[in-house]
């Protein structure tokens, strides 16, 4: 299955009111079984393999094995998240291991100020202008094409 | 008591609804605030899933694909109308190409400083991958954008609001004009009644609607997220509006199986794609290109050509099809004398290749590492794909919307940027057709000139009809049907998946599949199709039609799947009905009509439209003219 839960590992992010593995998958698979405490991927044939539920899993109780139906055994790719970069183990089913380090952002999460210091140069609703142009296209004025 | 009087339901009342929470709508969001501050307008957003990671965008990406690089006069914007005409064999909308290129540099500006880390060289400009595409460190760049677009909406205060986890299933139309959209919590016992002066439509689009290769654990190892379910085009065509380029769909050529992203591969290690025998088919076939002129002549080679050359060897049985990797990076890494210094370089095209997978196609790097593949010693397979509706990327399908006031010749504008032919609806990103090539930028701006367009529609309109209660409480009844419908047929048989009475949403969806892959020209008939197939699977789709309203639910999960698979019904219905109607074969490499194998410019170069009646229940297909700004190179 896709992305499977390490039971374990997993400590239903303590019964707080949503799981942080529901909050984030885009395909609404992860639930938290009430019984166990402990989370599962409910439609493993539908999962996009997209690692979001892995990357943020408070307790890294989350790998995926590739599905079945085409990839052998003993592949194995699992992220560690940080605030501003990526870290990547990649094992080989011949047992080589690399590692990859990526930056994910240069700025503090959080601080995405939406006109990012450019001006708007129109107060018109109608005019072809948007929300900091024409200043954060680094031009003087907008282009156009005439029949 | 009935099932529904178990569920509350919510009205919402705002001035801007953005349906959907991925690229576009938070471009969207982000522009709409902007201007909703000045006029006291409200702004809600509307998502099926967490906005940080929604979308196609959801797994991040390794490189933004559209930016023009106006600045420093690296192209023009007619440059870029040329290069998306050709690439769609003369078919698209050039004042809606033109009006997303003069904005799309700002964007990615924004995204820029927002904290997106996109590569740079020594002179601090953006690394090209391609002429259009620059490279990023891509894995937070939907929840960088969808960061801002919250900042954005919470300047705005009570005013801006977003709601996750609902799912839209139905517009709303009183007299003509949209007033708002329906749709119910996948978490909650809730329905929502959305209504608004303006709907911009932003829902992504299909993926499911074809039969994938892989159909056991890989079934959702599509190249397009599987969470995109065609709701965007199931919208606009219930609504009324007409829709354009419905035929156009994308088949991607990826890495097999995995489908990982190979345009880094081609465009920036310039790497061949070869057959078994190690023949570069662009060069053995280039002949072929002749019989797709003018298009097929120039540089570079329509996407769907590039396609076509390679089924053609497939269907002469000469694959696998290898990306000679090994070369590629031989051939770089070559070129440096110092042996210390190729060393390293041959280290650092390596992260590069890696990252490429692990920032936007993770399972590619799974499967490299499970089948023991190292791109600098050994080739990789690729493949075409199953067919997808995405009109953002190299697909066309969507609704036909109004163009720039200032670009648009006459015919192509009827008020608002972006508005749909019916009033108050308006559409971008993969939604509105005929504009192909905005990728995650574009799509981005495309919405920002949506949004700003849709607020001043709504300071222009402010008076709207009311939503009588009769409607509420039958759009409240469709919504739960699966539901109840599973209540009441439970009992009957022993299987709860397997009743007389009632259909499952999974086996829905499969019989869809099947369909359109026999019918309607999927991967196991090599994209092929003919008139009497496409009268066929028209027949069992009516037959589906009929059975969607025997869909049956046990929760909420399975109720949004429900909803997911008569968006894609109808979705597959009018793709199959546009195809019917162009009688050519203009796009080899993502359909082929066997009865008509040949590009027909005379009669077909012109956009296949049509439109679905709300009040007739009938469709109507009509040709509309092609009028260029840009003409192309002869
Ligand atoms: C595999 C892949 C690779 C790509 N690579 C690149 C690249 O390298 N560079 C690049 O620039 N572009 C790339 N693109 C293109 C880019 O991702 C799209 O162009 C862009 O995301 C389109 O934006 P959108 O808003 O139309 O759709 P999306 O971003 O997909 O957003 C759709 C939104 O609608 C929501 N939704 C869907 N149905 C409903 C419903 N019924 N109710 C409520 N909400 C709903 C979804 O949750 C999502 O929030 C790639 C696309 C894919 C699929
Ligand atoms: S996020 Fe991790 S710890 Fe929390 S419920 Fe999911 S699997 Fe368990
Ligand atoms: S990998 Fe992605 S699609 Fe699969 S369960 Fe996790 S978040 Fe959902």
């Amino acid at each position: 299955m896709p992305s499977f839960v390490i039971t374990d590992k997993c400590d239903g992010c303590k019964a707080l009111d949503k799981t942080a593995c529901q909050y984030i998958c885009p395909n609404d698979l992860m639930v938290l079984n009430i019984e166990t405490g402990k989370a599962f991927n409910r439609a493993p044939e539908m999962c996009w393999e997209c690692y979001n539920c892995v990357k943020i899993c408070p307790t890294q109780a989350i790998e995926v094995r590739g599905y079945a139906d085409f990839m052998p055994l003993g592949g194995y790719v699992q992220p560690m998240r940080s605030s501003n970069a990526i870290m990547w183990s990649v094992k080989f089913r011949d047992g080589q291991l690399k590692r990859f380090k990526f930056p994910t952002r240069t700025t503090p999460e959080g601080s995405a100020e939406p006109d990012a210091g450019f001006e708007t140069g129109t107060d018109n609703i109608k005019s072809p202008l948007l929300r900091t142009e024409p200043q954060s296209l680094g031009l003087e004025e907008l282009k156009k094409i005439e029949e | 008591m009935s099932l529904g009087d178990h569920f509350k339901t919510i009205a919402v009342n705002t001035d801007l609804l953005i349906l959907g929470g991925g690229m576009s709508a938070c471009g969207a969001a982000y522009e709409a605030a902007y201007w909703a501050r000045k006029h006291n307008k409200k702004v809600t957003v509307v998502d099926k899933a967490s906005i940080d990671r929604s979308g196609a965008v959801a797994m991040g990406l390794s490189a933004i694909n559209m930016y023009i690089g106006l600045k420093d006069n690296d192209n023009t914007i007619e440059d870029y109308v040329k290069y998306v005409k050709n690439d769609l064999m003369g078919i698209t909308r050039d004042d809606l190409v033109a009006n997303i290129a003069r904005h799309v540099d700002s964007s990615v500006h924004l995204f820029e400083k927002w904290g997106l880390p996109i590569w740079k060289d020594e002179n601090g400009k953006y690394v090209n991958e391609g002429r259009w595409q620059v490279m990023i460190h891509g894995e937070s760049y939907k929840t960088i954008v969808a960061e801002a677009a919250k900042n954005a909406l919470s300047s705005l205060g009570e005013n801006g609001k977003y709601y996750e986890r609902i799912f839209i299933t139905e517009p709303i139309i009183e007299e003509g004009r949209c007033v708002g959209a329906s749709g119910f919590s996948v978490r909650e016992k809730k329905i929502y009644i959305f209504k608004a002066k303006a709907v911009l439509d932003a829902m992504g689009g299909a993926v499911h609607v074809f039969k994938p290769r892989s159909v056991g654990e890989g079934l959702g190892r599509s190249w397009y997220p599987p969470f995109n379910s065609g709701a965007s085009a199931y919208f606009t065509i219930r609504a009324g509006a007409e829709m354009t380029c419905q035929e156009v769909r994308f088949v991607p050529v990826r890495f097999k199986d995995a489908y990982g992203p190979v345009g880094a591969w081609f465009l920036l290690f310039q790497s061949k794609a070869t057959n078994a025998a190690g023949e570069d088919y662009m060069q053995t076939r280039a002949d072929e290109l002749k019989k797709w002129a003018p298009y097929g002549l120039s540089k570079p080679v329509p996407a769907n050509l590039r396609n076509y050359l390679m089924m053609l060897e497939v269907m002469e049985s000469k694959h696998p099809i290898y990306m000679q990797t090994a070369e590629a990076i031989k051939n770089i890494a070559g070129q440096i004398k110092d042996e210390k210094e190729a060393r390293r370089k041959l280290k650092h095209l390596e992260n590069e290749a890696w990252e490429d997978f692990l920032d936007m196609t993770i399972s590619q790097a799974l499967l490299w590492a499970s089948t023991n593949i190292k791109p600098e010693e050994n080739p990789s397979e690729i493949a075409a794909c199953e067919p997808y509706f995405i009109s953002s990327h190299s697909g066309a399908s969507g609704a036909w919307v109004s163009g720039p006031e200032d670009m648009a010749p006459e015919g192509y504008k009827w008020g608002y940027p972006n508005m749909t032919t019916v009033k108050a609806l308006f559409a971008c990103g993969d939604a509105s057709g005929a504009s192909s090539h905005k990728f995650s930028s574009g799509s981005f701006t495309e919405g920002r000139i949506a949004a700003k367009a849709a607020l001043a529609f709504c300071m222009d309109n402010n008076d709207i009809p009311e939503i009588t209660s009769e409607k509420i409480d039958k759009l409240k009844q469709e919504i739960l049907a699966p539901l109840e419908t599973f209540e009441a047929n439970k009992a009957y048989s022993n299987d709860k998946d397997i009743n007389p009475n009632f259909v499952k949403p999974k086996m829905f969806m499969f019989r869809l599949q099947k369909i359109m892959d026999e019918y309607a020209g999927g991967v196991s008939t090599h994209f092929m199709t003919t008139k009497p197939l496409m009268e066929k699977g028209l027949e069992f789709i009516q037959y589906m039609k009929e059975d969607s309203k025997k869909l049956a639910a046990e929760d909420l999960h399975e109720l949004m799947r429900c909803w997911e698979n008569i968006h894609r019904l109808w979705q597959a219905e009018s793709h199959i009905r546009t195809m019917l109607f162009r009688e050519e074969t203009r796009w080899p490499g993502y359909y082929f009509r066997s009865d008509f194998p040949k590009m027909d410019e005379e009669n077909w170069h012109c956009f296949a439209n049509s439109r679905w009646n709300p009040e007739t229940n009938e469709w109507k297909m009509m040709k509309r003219e092609i009028k260029e700004l840009v003409k192309l190179d002869a």
